[in-house]
């Protein structure tokens, strides 16, 4: 029970999902919003938090964090200002065993931080051979079911999948990527590949298992999420597929948004990404696709220790460090492309939320007070020691961005505040 | 981003590809590798050029061929020459490239020749080499991954510039599996920078690059098409993995589609030199009656390459 009184005064709340863009003062009462501009009867705040200047908006919602050290991990979300997250299965062990879910939700409401939303495995240990208990799994607390980075081959089995998730209405969410003309592959088939002697990795990967999913789930009415588009030729299959009146949903990593396959350089190992950054025509669909709404953006955070990047590119992991940087590069991408800031938000607040079917990316009255306090204009310098997370693996490392979070609330408790 | 294999002054510190090298920087290494080739014909070979240095033999990937060239290159400056073969050492130990690079630079190398399965192994080796502020190691990349063999290159340019003297007016055509070749990269590179009118990647589509226009070169799938009126041919080893059914369906055919017979070699010019990075693989892709004619330079190839190579370890020793 929380029975602390806030009043946050002089933010500028932006609410995408309640279409609030104003100075107004913000009443918390037992952990949810209370009220918006005048105080509820009889108010007497425990703490005030004078916000002049800075930007208050729905605590950031993440379609993938893959969290390594919880701890840690969480910590580095809410200081990027994200309070929800979802779980990509692939962990040690996966998770296709209710147990594990149950453990994974117990352990992360004792840390407190943000909340975790696991999602479950589709088949039994990743393996796409038979089908898991997503039954069991969601009672768990499981929100939907993927099978993170290991695509089920078996196409028979994937129907199958859709066909029981499908029986009971649960999200299937897939990364699109074709693994016979993936084998191998470290790069973009372009270019840079050509040039620097890397195995590519065609678009056609990509496109192929787009239209593979969307027959099958328009087959079975799933509910589909695809994950972590690369290429332009993807978000035409998906905009196609939307105008038809599929129920699709898909998004867009931060990195995808700003990157291309040029950033590799001279092998950078940072900029190795699974799907590729493909060419610059492909980024510039991608941000169109989240400017026009038809995908999100995730943050796809992957740390990944400095053994696992100091190798030769093909050998070095792929991802990158994402959570602490959804944030600013958000505000990037807005700026760059001249964008209110009230619809880039809404790309990692309540599209991902309701992409998650979650009650989380909104300001309304009478909603969980999970906020993320920032300041838009703050200029901070992306280096190892100023990530919290155990990651410190991104292409970012030695830029400047805008865009540092103050202070995080989750429920109404101050979980971080710089 | 700076070139990393040049320095500060825009001298060369490691030769890691021939991508990016400056004009004045190939040519110069191409007249010093013709004052080298004058002491390869002397009675004694040698020049103290690198006496007391110690160059490091490194390959992670076998090639006994490249590293006697290397060898014999490091020993003719009077370099004390250590030759590791890592396959059998230290990776299979469970360390890593860069714990290797550390233990070499613990025992004093002044110049690692790297060879390495991976494309790239030898930046990533020459960007940790700055971290540590090593300025005075230099890099050799003696083949990476499909990436590039920048000695081979340059010693290509080398016997062209023999026999042609001049680039603006030349057509170069390159054979095979280029998909593969960290050799026709490194020639591509070299001949765009040194100005040849045209280069035309030749082969079916299985076996070159996506993208290969934007390299600024001419794509030909057709043999006949590809050699007519050019001056310099050079065909690549097709190696045997690739002719197992997934990128060719057999030697075979192969030969028939792009193997270089005296019949297709007529259609380049008359006086056309035939070049190849050897080893050769007699009727898959070159007839025993070109690897052997009077327009074949494969031979003259490999003694121009040991000059290069002298003269990529002077300069660098030098830098």
């Amino acid at each position: 029970m929380n029975e602390q009184l806030l009043h946050l005064r002089n933010a500028h709340l932006i609410d995408p999902k309640n279409g609030l863009d104003a100075c107004l003062d913000l009443f918390i009462v037992d952990g949810r919003i209370a009220a918006i501009g005048q105080p509820p009867t009889g108010f007497a705040a425990e703490r005030q938090i004078d916000a002049k200047g800075l930007i208050a908006c729905p605590g950031l919602v993440d379609l993938s964090t893959r969290l390594g050290g919880i701890e840690t991990e969480l910590a580095a979300a809410v200081a990027g200002g994200v309070t929800s997250l979802a779980c990509p299965p692939d962990t040690k062990p996966p998770l296709d065993e209710p147990g594990l879910v149950e453990r994974l939700v117990r352990r992360s409401e004792t840390l407190g931080l943000a909340r975790v939303y696991p999602i479950g495995a589709l088949t039994q240990q990743l393996a796409g051979e038979k089908l898991a208990e997503m039954n069991s799994l969601t009672r768990a607390g499981c929100i939907g079911f993927s099978q993170a980075k290991h695509p089920i081959v078996d196409t028979q089995l994937l129907l199958r999948a859709m066909q029981y998730a499908a029986t009971f209405g649960y999200k299937v969410r897939l990364r699109p990527q074709d693994q016979f003309l993936a084998r191998e592959g470290v790069a973009h088939d372009g270019e840079v590949a050509s040039r620097l002697g890397l195995t590519g990795i065609p678009v056609s990967a990509e496109t192929v298992a787009i239209a593979t999913a969307l027959q099958l789930a328009a087959q079975t009415n799933v509910r589909l999420h695809l994950s972590r588009l690369s290429s332009a030729a993807g978000v035409a299959l998906i905009r196609t597929a939307r105008h038809a009146g599929m129920p699709v949903s898909c998004d867009v990593s931060i990195h995808h948004l700003h990157l291309s396959e040029m950033d590799i350089g001279y092998f950078d190992s940072n900029a190795r990404f699974d799907p590729p950054l493909r060419a610059s025509s492909d980024r510039d669909a991608l941000r169109v696709a989240v400017r026009d709404g038809l995908a999100a953006i995730c943050s796809d955070h992957t740390p990944v220790d400095a053994d696992g990047k100091q190798l030769p590119f093909a050998e070095a992991l792929p991802g990158a460090s994402g959570l602490e940087l959804l944030l600013p590069l958000t505000l990037l991408w807005a700026k760059q492309a001249k964008l209110p800031l009230v619809l880039a938000l809404a790309r990692i607040t309540c599209d991902p939320a309701a992409i998650l079917g979650i009650e989380a990316g909104s300001l309304a009255i009478g909603s969980a007070a999970d906020i993320c306090l920032f300041d838009p204009d703050e200029s901070w310098r992306v280096t190892p020691e100023a990530l919290r997370s155990q990651g410190k693996n991104t292409p970012f490392l030695g830029y400047e961005v805008s865009g540092r979070t103050r202070m995080t609330l989750v429920g109404g408790r101050i979980v971080f505040e710089a | 981003m700076r070139n990393p294999q040049l320095n500060a002054n825009g001298e060369l510190t490691h030769l890691l590809s021939t991508e990016g090298l400056p004009r004045e920087v190939i040519n110069h290494i191409l007249d010093t590798a013709s004052s080298f080739l004058k002491v390869s014909h002397r009675d004694v070979k040698k020049v103290p050029l690198l006496r007391g240095k110690s160059v490091f033999n490194v390959f992670f990937e076998n090639s006994t061929r490249t590293r006697t060239t290397f060898e014999i290159a490091a020993k003719r400056l009077s370099a004390d020459v250590i030759n590791l073969d890592v396959t059998r050492s230290s990776t299979a130990k469970g360390e890593t490239l860069l714990d290797t690079v550390d233990n070499l630079v613990a025992m004093h190398a002044d110049m690692f020749v790297v060879r390495h399965a991976a494309s790239g192994a030898p930046h990533l080796i020459a960007d940790h080499l700055r971290r540590l502020g090593r300025n005075d190691v230099h890099v050799v990349n003696a083949g990476d991954g499909r990436h590039a063999h920048p000695t081979q290159g340059l010693l290509d340019m080398y016997t062209i510039r023999h026999y042609k003297q001049d680039f603006n007016n030349l057509v170069v055509a390159i054979v095979g599996d280029i998909l593969h070749s960290r050799v026709a990269r490194s020639d591509i590179h070299a001949l765009t920078t040194l100005g040849a009118a045209e280069v035309r990647a030749i082969g079916p589509q299985t076996l070159l690059p996506t993208a290969m226009d934007k390299m600024g070169l001419r794509v030909c799938h057709d043999l006949r098409t590809g050699l007519r009126d050019c001056d310099v041919v050079i065909m690549l080893r097709l190696q045997n993995e690739r002719m197992n059914g997934a990128l060719l369906p057999s030697a075979r055919e192969y030969f028939h589609c792009y193997g270089l017979t005296p019949a297709m070699l007529a259609l380049a010019k008359p006086d056309a030199i035939v070049m190849h990075p050897g080893p050769m693989n007699r009727g898959v892709e070159i007839d025993s009656d070109v690897a052997d004619g009077p327009q074949a330079v494969i031979l003259p190839q490999v003694t121009f390459g040991i000059a290069v190579r002298m003269a990529v370890m002077g300069i660098l020793a030098g830098n």
